[in-house]
C-alpha cells in the first residue's frame, strides 16, 4: 500500500467517523451489477457507462426528457458535410484541478476512436479529432451524420495530461498483461468524484464542490451496492438499508408500495423485446426438415398465436406497453400505423399454419436470456406455451446472457430473444442498421438470421445520411412497416421500467433506465 | 441375482426387524418417505396436472394460490406459480427428478465404491495403494466443490445444445463420483479383515475364484455398513442436487427438481405468492429429515464402527 | 519424518498440478468471454480480431502450457470483465471469505462441542433429545433455505441485522476487516451462523459419538470402578480423548467452510471469494474462475497436509485410523 493511499484510507476513515452530519445526504443506491470498471472507453455496458457519467462528463448530454443539451460544449456548428466544430466551457475543471481545454477533447475522442477501442462501434463515421484553439475542436466525420451528438453523449472526456501521465492514452488492451490505471482510478469533471470500489461490493463517489453547472441535486455522498439478487436486493430495500434500488422487480412492487416509507417508481421504457427468427435454409432443430420459419405466412401465423394482453397482464404484470412494432414510442421512427397490435387467434394460426403446409406443426429451437430482460424466461416460457397450443413445439433453452447473446449471434438457434433500447443513438436507424439491413460489413451486425430486403436497405442507407429530420423520418417509418410486413422480426413489448425509492428521494426517471443522481434530492 | 436375496436377508434379520418396530421414529419415516416415493413414482397418474406438457398451461390459471385461502381454485390444491403450473404436481414431479438423481447418484457411488473396496482390500499392493491415494485426495475436498468441478466439466464437454436434456445425467455422474469414496473405504477395511479368516483360507484351498469368494462370502458382510451410507448419502445426495439447482448449475427451470423449484420461488419471496417456494421447500426439508431419521435408526440398529 | 514430509509434498503437488488441469480443462469450453469484451454491434472482423489477441486461437496444447506456466508463479491473468489482475482481485477477496469463514468455525466450535458433551452426558434428557432433532433438521434444511429464513426474519421483519455485503470495512494495509466497526460487525453475524449452522450440528453429532463410544472404553470403565468421580472422568479423560479425532475433522471441514462459503457469500451478497467466484460464473470469467479452483485447492491440500503431519507428531499410529473415523 503506497503512503497516498494510506493517506486516502486514513481521512475516509475520519470522515466516516466524523460524518453524522454527512450522512444524512449519502445516497445508497441498490443495481442489480456492478460497473465493470472505472474507464467509461472499457465496454459499452449501458449501465456502467451512465454511472461513471457522475464522474465524467461528455461534450453534450441527454436531459430530463432525453433532449440533447450543452454539458462540457456549449455551442456547435456543422464547418461542412464531415467537419462539426465545439466550442468548449470556459472555467471547467478536472477534479484533481486542471482545465478543460481542447487538448483534452481531442486525446479523449482518438483514445475512443482508436483502432483497439472497444467503443468503436459506438462512433461509427467519426474519422478523429483536430485542435482548432484552446477552446475548440473540430470533429471529423467521414460524411453527413445526424446523429452525431447522439453518440457523444457516450464519449465521455478525460484529462490528457493524466491519462499521459498514466501511461492511459490508449484505450485498455485486453492482451496486455498489466493492469489499467483507468480501470480502477478515476479523474473526470463530472458532479461526483470517485472515492473508492470494491468490486461486486461497493463503488463510493463524493460530491464535486467545483463542478461548472449549478447542482439540482443535494447529494454530498453515493454509495452504489450491486446486487443480483432480486429477492436480496428487495430485502435490503425493505429493511431500510439502501434508498432506491434499479431495478426493482415487477412482482414484488405490491409488497414495496405496502411497506411504509418506500414507493415504487414506474415509467415507460425504451427498451423494445422482440424476437429474431432462423431465416435459414434449414432449422437447427434436427427434428424439422427445411425451415418452416422462412415462410413469411408460418411467421404471420405465430404472431396470432400469442396473447399479447395476456402476456403483458401475468408475466408482466401489467407494467409493459404491447408493441407492434421494433421501436418504442419515444424514439423516433415509431408510427402508430405500425404499432397495430395483430389480433389473437389461434383458430386463424392454426388455419394459417395448414395452409402453409403445417397442419401436424413442427419443432424449433427456442433461446432466451434469464437474466438480460425484465422477466425473460417467463416470457420465454409462456411462449412456448402458447405456440404449443396452435401446434407448435418450441425447444425451450434459457441461460445467462453471455453464452445466450454468443447463440444467438451465430445463429445456433432458430428463433430468440433480444431487446433493444437504441442507446446511446436513441433514434430507429440503430435498429435499421444493426437488425434489419443485410448483414455485411457495419450493418446487420445484430441480424444473425439473415433477413434481407432491398427496400429496407436501400431507405437505410439514405437515412445514414439525411440531415433533413422530416424526411429521416419519413424513411424511418416506411422500412419499418416493410419489416412488419414481412415479420422480420416478433416484437412483443417495451420494457417497463420499475424502480424503488425510499420516501424523500426525488429523481427523475428517464425511459433510458439510468439513474440520474445528479438530479436527484433526498431528505 | 441368486446371490442378492440371500445377502439382503442376511442384513435384515429378525433383531433388526424388531428393532424396527419398536422406533416409532423409524416408522414414521419410513412411511412419510413410502408416501412420498409412490407419489414421486405414480406421479404422472395421480398428479392433477402434467407440468412438463406446457400445451396444458394457460397463463389465465397463474398465480392461484392453495385451494383452501380466497381465490384458491380446488383443481389446484397447494395454488399454482406464474406460468400457471400447478404447484402440488410441480412438487411430484421434482421429488421424482430430486430422488432419481438422489437413487442413481447413490448406487453409483455404492456400485463403485464397493467394487474398487473389495478390489483394493482383496488385492492389496499397487492396486490398492493407488485406489487410496484417489480416495484420500477426493476426501480432502468438500463435496459440494468437487460436485461443482465434476458437474463443469460434464457441462463443458457436452455441447450446449445437449446440456438442458443431460442436466439429469451430468448431476447423477457428478454427485456420484464424488460420493463413491466411504464405501471404498469402508468395504476395503471390512475385505482386508474378511480376507484373513479361515473360511476365505478354505473356500480358496477349495479352488474358488477370487471372484466368486470377493461376491459370495465377503460382498454380504460389509452389506450392513453399506447400507448405512446408502441410506445417509441418500439425504446428503438429494441436499446435494438441491444446492446445485439453487446455484443455477443443476436441472432447468423447464424440469425443476426441488432445488429449482426453491430457486424460482426465491425470486417470489416477497411478491405474497408465498405458496410457490414455501410448499417445494418445506417438501424437501421432510423428505431429506425422513432419509436422515431412517438413516440414523439404521445405524443404531446395525451398530457397525463406523459413524 | 522427513520421508514422510516428503512424501505429503509430493503428493500435494501432485493434486495442485491434476486440480489446475481440470480447472483449466473445465473452463475452456464453458463459455466464450468474447460476447462480453465487444459492444453488441461489433462486427464479425472485429470479434475475430479480439480472438486472435487473447489467445483463444491458439492450439490447446500452447493455452494449456501457458496457463500452467503462468499458475505456477501465481499469475492467472486478467479477469475478462474487470481488466485488473486475478491474483488482485483474489487478494481483495480474500479477507472477507477469511474473516467469515473464521467467525463461523469459532462459533461451530463454540457451541457444537458444548452441546455434544452435553447430549453425550445426559442421553436421554429431553433437551438432549431436542438437540438431536434439531441437529437432524441443522443437516436436512439445506442451507440456502436457513440463509433465506434468517433475511426474512431477522433483516426485513425485525429489521436488526443487514440483509448483504460486510457493512463498513477499515483498511489494515491490504487487509480490510470487518471487526473494526459496528456495522461490519452487524453484517458478519447472519452469514456466519448461516454457514456455522451446518458445521456445528456436524461437530456437535460428532463430539457426541466419540464421546459415548470413549464413555464405554475399558479404561473409563475401571477408572469409574475405582471410583474417579464423574467430573474428573469426563473432563480430564474422556473429553482430551475425545476431542482428538474431532480436531482433525474439523482441520477438514476448514476446508469445507471455505466451499460452503460460495453459498451463503451468494445468499448475502458477501463480496469474498466464493462470490467473486459464482459472479465469474455467470460472466464466463474463465481466468477467476480457474484461480478459485486453484487457490481453494491449494488452501485445501495446504491444511490437510498441517493436520496430517500434526497428527503424524501426536501419534503416528492414528495416521492410519484417520481415515475411518471420518464416516460422515
Amino acid at each position: 500500500m503506497t503512503p497516498r493511499k494510506l493517506l486516502l484510507t486514513a481521512t475516509t476513515a475520519l470522515s466516516l467517523a466524523l460524518g453524522g452530519a454527512a450522512q444524512a445526504e449519502t445516497f445508497r443506491l441498490g443495481t442489480n451489477g456492478d460497473l465493470y470498471g472505472l474507464d467509461p472507453h472499457s465496454m459499452t455496458d449501458s449501465f456502467t457507462v451512465s454511472f461513471l457519467n457522475h464522474i465524467y462528463e461528455a461534450l453534450v448530454r441527454y436531459d430530463a426528457d432525453l433532449k440533447i443539451e450543452p454539458a462540457l460544449a456549449t455551442s456547435w456548428e456543422q464547418i461542412d458535410e464531415t467537419t462539426v466544430r465545439y466550442h468548449l466551457r470556459e472555467g471547467v475543471k478536472f477534479h484533481d484541478g486542471q482545465d478543460l481545454t481542447a487538448e483534452d477533447v481531442v486525446a479523449s475522442v482518438n483514445r475512443a476512436a482508436h483502432e483497439d477501442s472497444p467503443i468503436r462501434g459506438n462512433i461509427a463515421g467519426l474519422v478523429g479529432a483536430k485542435m482548432v484553439d484552446d477552446m475548440t475542436v473540430d470533429l471529423l466525420l467521414d460524411g453527413p451524420n445526424p446523429l452525431l451528438n447522439n453518440f457523444l453523449t457516450n464519449i465521455l472526456i478525460f484529462d490528457a495530461g493524466w491519462l499521459e501521465e498514466n501511461n492511459a492514452l490508449d484505450p485498455i488492451d485486453a492482451q496486455k498483461g498489466e493492469e489499467g490505471y483507468t480501470t480502477s482510478h478515476a479523474n473526470g469533471t463530472g458532479p461526483f468524484r470517485f472515492v473508492s470500489r470494491t468490486p461486486d461490493a461497493q463503488t463510493v463517489l463524493e460530491v464535486n464542490e467545483g463542478w461548472w453547472d449549478t447542482p439540482q441535486h443535494n447529494i454530498t455522498r453515493i454509495e452504489l451496492n450491486p446486487i443480483n439478487s432480486d429477492a436480496t436486493r428487495v430485502a435490503a430495500m425493505l429493511s431500510g438499508e439502501l434508498d432506491m434500488i434499479v431495478p426493482s422487480p415487477l412482482q414484488d412492487s405490491k409488497r414495496i408500495e405496502a411497506t411504509p416509507g418506500m414507493h415504487v417508481l414506474e415509467a415507460p421504457g425504451l427498451r423494445a423485446i422482440m424476437m429474431g427468427f432462423n431465416l435459414g435454409d434449414q432449422l437447427n432443430n434436427a427434428s424439422t426438415e427445411g425451415n418452416p420459419l422462412k415462410k413469411v405466412e408460418v411467421r404471420q401465423a405465430l404472431v396470432h398465436a400469442i396473447s399479447y394482453d395476456l402476456l403483458r397482464d401475468k408475466i408482466m404484470r401489467g407494467k409493459s406497453r404491447n408493441l407492434g412494432t421494433l421501436v418504442a414510442p419515444q424514439v423516433p421512427g415509431f408510427d402508430d400505423a405500425n404499432d397495430e397490435i395483430p389480433a389473437y387467434d389461434p383458430e386463424l394460426a392454426k388455419q394459417m399454419l395448414a395452409d402453409a403446409g403445417y397442419a401436424d406443426g413442427f419443432s424449433f429451437n427456442m433461446n432466451c436470456p434469464n437474466d438480460s430482460y425484465v422477466n425473460d424466461a417467463a416470457i420465454c416460457q409462456a411462449l412456448a406455451a402458447m405456440f404449443a397450443r396452435v401446434g407448435v413445439k418450441a425447444d425451450l433453452t434459457a441461460e445467462t446472457k453471455a453464452i445466450h447473446f454468443e447463440h444467438a449471434r451465430a445463429n445456433e438457434t432458430d428463433m430468440f430473444m433480444l431487446g433493444w433500447a437504441t442507446l446511446p443513438m436513441l433514434d430507429g436507424y440503430s435498429v435499421l442498421s444493426a437488425m434489419l439491413h443485410t448483414p455485411g460489413g457495419q450493418m446487420g451486425t445484430w441480424n444473425p438470421g439473415g433477413y434481407s430486403n432491398a427496400e429496407v436497405d436501400r431507405l437505410t442507407e439514405a437515412v445514414a445520411v439525411e440531415l433533413d429530420a422530416d424526411k429521416r423520418l419519413a424513411m424511418m417509418v416506411e422500412a419499418f412497416a416493410i419489416a412488419k410486413n414481412d415479420v422480420a422480426w416478433l416484437p412483443l413489448h417495451a420494457q417497463p421500467l420499475s424502480w424503488a425509492a425510499r420516501d424523500g428521494v426525488s429523481i427523475p426517471q428517464t425511459g433510458d433506465d439510468k439513474a440520474r443522481l445528479w438530479l436527484a434530492r433526498i431528505d | 441375482m441368486s446371490t442378492f436375496m440371500p445377502m439382503l436377508y442376511s442384513a435384515w434379520d429378525s433383531d433388526i426387524a424388531y428393532s424396527f418396530r419398536k422406533s416409532r421414529v423409524a416408522v414414521i419415516s419410513t412411511l412419510l418417505l413410502l408416501a412420498m416415493f409412490l407419489a414421486a413414482i405414480f406421479a404422472p397418474h395421480l398428479a392433477p396436472q402434467n407440468p412438463f406438457d406446457i400445451a396444458e398451461l394457460s397463463l389465465f390459471d397463474s398465480e392461484l394460490p392453495p385451494a383452501w385461502a380466497e381465490g384458491g381454485n380446488p383443481a389446484y390444491l397447494l395454488g399454482t406459480d406464474t406460468q400457471a403450473r400447478d404447484v402440488l404436481s410441480s412438487i411430484m414431479y421434482g421429488m421424482r427428478i430430486s430422488l432419481v438423481v438422489g437413487f442413481a447418484s447413490v448406487i453409483l457411488a455404492a456400485v463403485l465404491g464397493v467394487t474398487l473396496g473389495l478390489l483394493g482390500g482383496f488385492l492389496g499392493g499397487i492396486v490398492d495403494a493407488v485406489l487410496m491415494r484417489i480416495a484420500d485426495v477426493l476426501l480432502s475436498f468438500p463435496p459440494i466443490l468437487v460436485a461443482l468441478l465434476i458437474n463443469g466439466v460434464l457441462r463443458g464437454a457436452l455441447p450446449q445444445s445437449a446440456q438442458a436434456d443431460s442436466a439429469l445425467i451430468v448431476l447423477i455422474l457428478s454427485i456420484g463420483l464424488t460420493n463413491w469414496v466411504q464405501y471404498a473405504r469402508t468395504v476395503r477395511g471390512s475385505t482386508m479383515v474378511e480376507r484373513r479368516k479361515e473360511y476365505i483360507e478354505a473356500a480358496r484351498t477349495l479352488g474358488t475364484g477370487s471372484v466368486a469368494i470377493m461376491v459370495r462370502h465377503i460382498l454380504p458382510n460389509v452389506l450392513g455398513p453399506v447400507l448405512v451410507i446408502a441410506t445417509i448419502n441418500l439425504g446428503m445426495a438429494v441436499l446435494t442436487e438441491a444446492t446445485l439447482s439453487f446455484l443455477g448449475v443443476g436441472m432447468p427451470p423447464t424440469q425443476p427438481s426441488l432445488g429449482t423449484l426453491i430457486q424460482i420461488g426465491n425470486e417470489f419471496l416477497f411478491s405474497g405468492i408465498w405458496w410457490v417456494v414455501v410448499f417445494p421447500a418445506v417438501a424437501l426439508a421432510v423428505l431429506v429429515l425422513a432419509v436422515n431419521l431412517l438413516g440414523d435408526w439404521l445405524r443404531d440398529a446395525l451398530n457397525p464402527k463406523l459413524r | 519424518m522427513f520421508a514422510f514430509l516428503l512424501r505429503r509434498i509430493v503428493q500435494a503437488a501432485l493434486v495442485m498440478l491434476v486440480v489446475a488441469s481440470i480447472a483449466f480443462l473445465m473452463f475452456r469450453f464453458l463459455g466464450d468471454p468474447i460476447s462480453n469484451l465487444l459492444p453488441e454491434d461489433a462486427t464479425v472482423e472485429e470479434r475475430a480480431d479480439l480472438r486472435e489477441k487473447i489467445g483463444l486461437n491458439d492450439p490447446f496444447v500452447v493455452q494449456y502450457g501457458r496457463f500452467i506456466t503462468n499458475a505456477a508463479q501465481g499469475d492467472f491473468g486478467q479477469s475478462y470483465r474487470n481488466n485488473r489482475p486475478v491474483s488482485d482481485l483474489l487478494a481483495e477477496r480474500f479477507p472477507a471469505t477469511a474473516e467469515l469463514v473464521l467467525v463461523a468455525a469459532s462459533l461451530a466450535l463454540a457451541l457444537g462441542i458444548p452441546l455434544g458433551i452435553y447430549t453425550a452426558l445426559n442421553p436421554r434428557g429431553w433437551i438432549s433429545q431436542g438437540l438431536q432433532v434439531v441437529s437432524l433438521l441443522g443437516i436436512s434444511v439445506p442451507t440456502f433455505v436457513t440463509g433465506i429464513l434468517l433475511i426474512l426474519l431477522f433483516s426485513v421483519t425485525l429489521g436488526w441485522l443487514p440483509s448483504f455485503g460486510r457493512g463498513e470495512v477499515v483498511d489494515l494495509g491490504g487487509w480490510t476487516t470487518g471487526f473494526l466497526t459496528l456495522s461490519g460487525l452487524k453484517a458478519l453475524i447472519l452469514p456466519s451462523i448461516m454457514l456455522a449452522l451446518f458445521q456445528m450440528t456436524l461437530i456437535m453429532r460428532l463430539v457426541r459419538a466419540e464421546m459415548l463410544e470413549v464413555l464405554r472404553a475399558d479404561y473409563i470403565k475401571f477408572a469409574r470402578a475405582r471410583g474417579m468421580p464423574n467430573r474428573m472422568l469426563h473432563f480430564k479423560y474422556a473429553l482430551k480423548n475425545t476431542l482428538i479425532p474431532v480436531m482433525t475433522i474439523f482441520g477438514l471441514q476448514l476446508g469445507g467452510l471455505i466451499a460452503f462459503a460460495i453459498i451463503t457469500e451468494t445468499v448475502f451478497q458477501w463480496p469474498g471469494m466464493g462470490f467473486l467466484f459464482i459472479q465469474a460464473v455467470n460472466f464466463s470469467d474463465v481466468p477467476v474462475m480457474a484461480a478459485y479452483l486453484v487457490l481453494v485447492s491449494f488452501l485445501f491440500v495446504v491444511i490437510n497436509t498441517i493436520v496430517d503431519l500434526l497428527y503424524h507428531v501426536v501419534d503416528p499410529r492414528l495416521r492410519v485410523e484417520k481415515s475411518t473415523a471420518r464416516g460422515v
